[in-house]
């Protein structure tokens, strides 16, 4: 009886694990619904094939009106890793941290120190500032002397999925994905942080491995 | 010695000097610094998408997100192993491989170091029928390329009913400039 009972719970966390949600959205307790969950995260080649773009998303699933009054916290800094030598350790960050309704840029940098806990390179020689964009007006778009463009704002959640489906697949409820599908996340908006960056600042060639983390200050 | 007294007698005038001149800022006004000082303490982290979600057990979701990726194989390839093969049974069948010619330990091997690959020579894609894994990009189907690879066996027909969940493309068109994301609802 009670192993089955404890069996049962276990079944009933694994389900919730499972349908625990999307790219990166709510992923874990720790995480979510604060405003240090990472939603999502993209690295891709920019319209100048020379730049490329790296993508952090935090915050999702904020309606229309939620998204009127919710903010980059000032406590939470966004860190792009990126690994140059193949060996998954970060090599060169960029650091973005919100103060005063601006979103402050520091790097492509060697970090002082890799892993878990970070300082801000306030010496790195490269850095930028641009003010967050409000919903409704245009993106305020700023540039820096190395060629690096920023934004920070809310933006439409881009990640499309029809995770309800899969949840009720998941849960037992449903044996197939519906034709067509629903997209979870229509309609949802989501705090962007979007940096492009000349590719000569990371590397020449081959292939780099990147990550994104939220961090919390102590 | 003595020229070595007044070698230190200059470099100590010369340091005087220094020091008075970045000092002589004093009668214009404070400007107040911004403060970045402190120490920032990891919560959460992610390189492709839906890894944590999908293959990490419930219990081991925050532990995922404060391990760093050059040690996140040791510790979660065997738990992701045992989970793929939980959520896509044939895994579990001798030899049987997704679409990329990986049986459940490659797959589950590449998945568990959460890190993102990109290519710095040309075009960067989750998968767009030819390059597989060398970015994401904004329109990438990214789920239905992970459901693919775990349903859909080793040509991408297996399962048809779970390895697509039909929801081809974002709900807003992106920009092709910067900064690339559609506008908020």
């Amino acid at each position: 009886m009670k192993k089955s009972k404890i069996l049962l719970g276990t079944v009933i966390l694994g389900i919730i694990g499972l349908i625990t949600v999307a790219a990166d959205h709510i992923d874990a307790p720790a995480a979510q619904g604060t405003s240090a969950d990472i939603t999502d995260f993209y690295a891709f080649q920019a319209e100048n094939t020379s730049n490329l773009v790296f993508v952090a998303n935090v915050q999702g699933l904020l309606s229309p009106s939620a998204t009127n009054t919710t903010n980059f916290d000032e406590n939470v800094l966004v860190e792009f890793n990126i690994d140059t030598n193949g060996d998954n350790v970060e090599d060169l960050v960029i650091q973005a941290i919100p103060r005063d309704g601006k979103m402050y840029f520091f790097g492509p940098v060697a970090p002082s120190v890799t892993g878990l806990n970070s300082t801000i390179s306030e010496m790195s020689s490269i850095k930028g500032e641009v003010a967050i964009s409000a919903k409704g007006s245009n993106a305020v778009i700023a540039t820096n002397a190395a060629g690096m463009k920023m934004f920070a704002g809310p933006r439409d959640d881009p990640f499309f999925f029809d995770f309800a489906k899969y949840s009720e697949i998941i849960g037992g409820t449903a044996s197939a994905f519906s034709t067509p599908g629903a997209d979870t996340f229509a309609g949802t908006n989501v705090l962007s942080i979007v940096v492009e960056v000349p590719k000569s600042m990371i590397g020449t060639s081959g292939t780099i491995n990147t990550w994104v983390e939220a961090k919390v200050k102590q | 010695m003595k020229i070595n007294f007044i070698k230190y007698t200059a470099a100590l005038l010369m340091s005087s000097i220094v020091l008075v001149s970045c000092n002589n800022n004093d009668d214009e006004p404070v400007i107040i610094k911004t403060d970045f000082s402190g120490t920032f303490a990891q919560k959460d982290q992610m390189g492709r998408p839906a890894v944590n979600t999908v293959f990490t057990s419930s219990a081991s979701k925050d532990e995922f997100n404060v391990t760093i990726p050059s040690e996140q194989n040791a510790s979660f390839q065997a738990m992701f192993e045992a989970n793929l093969k939980g959520l896509s049974p044939a895994f579990a069948n001798m030899g049987d491989k997704n679409a990329l010619g990986q049986d459940a330990a490659a797959f589950t091997g590449l998945l568990a170091t959460d890190v993102l690959n990109v290519s710095l020579d040309g075009t960067t894609t989750f998968y767009d029928g030819t390059n597989v894994l060398t970015g994401r990009a904004l329109a990438d189907d990214v789920i239905t390329v992970e459901l693919l690879l775990i349903f859909g066996g080793e040509d991408f027909t297996e399962n048809p009913t779970l390895s697509d969940d039909n929801v081809n493309a974002n709900d807003k068109d992106f920009l092709t400039s910067f900064p690339y994301l559609a506008s908020p609802w």
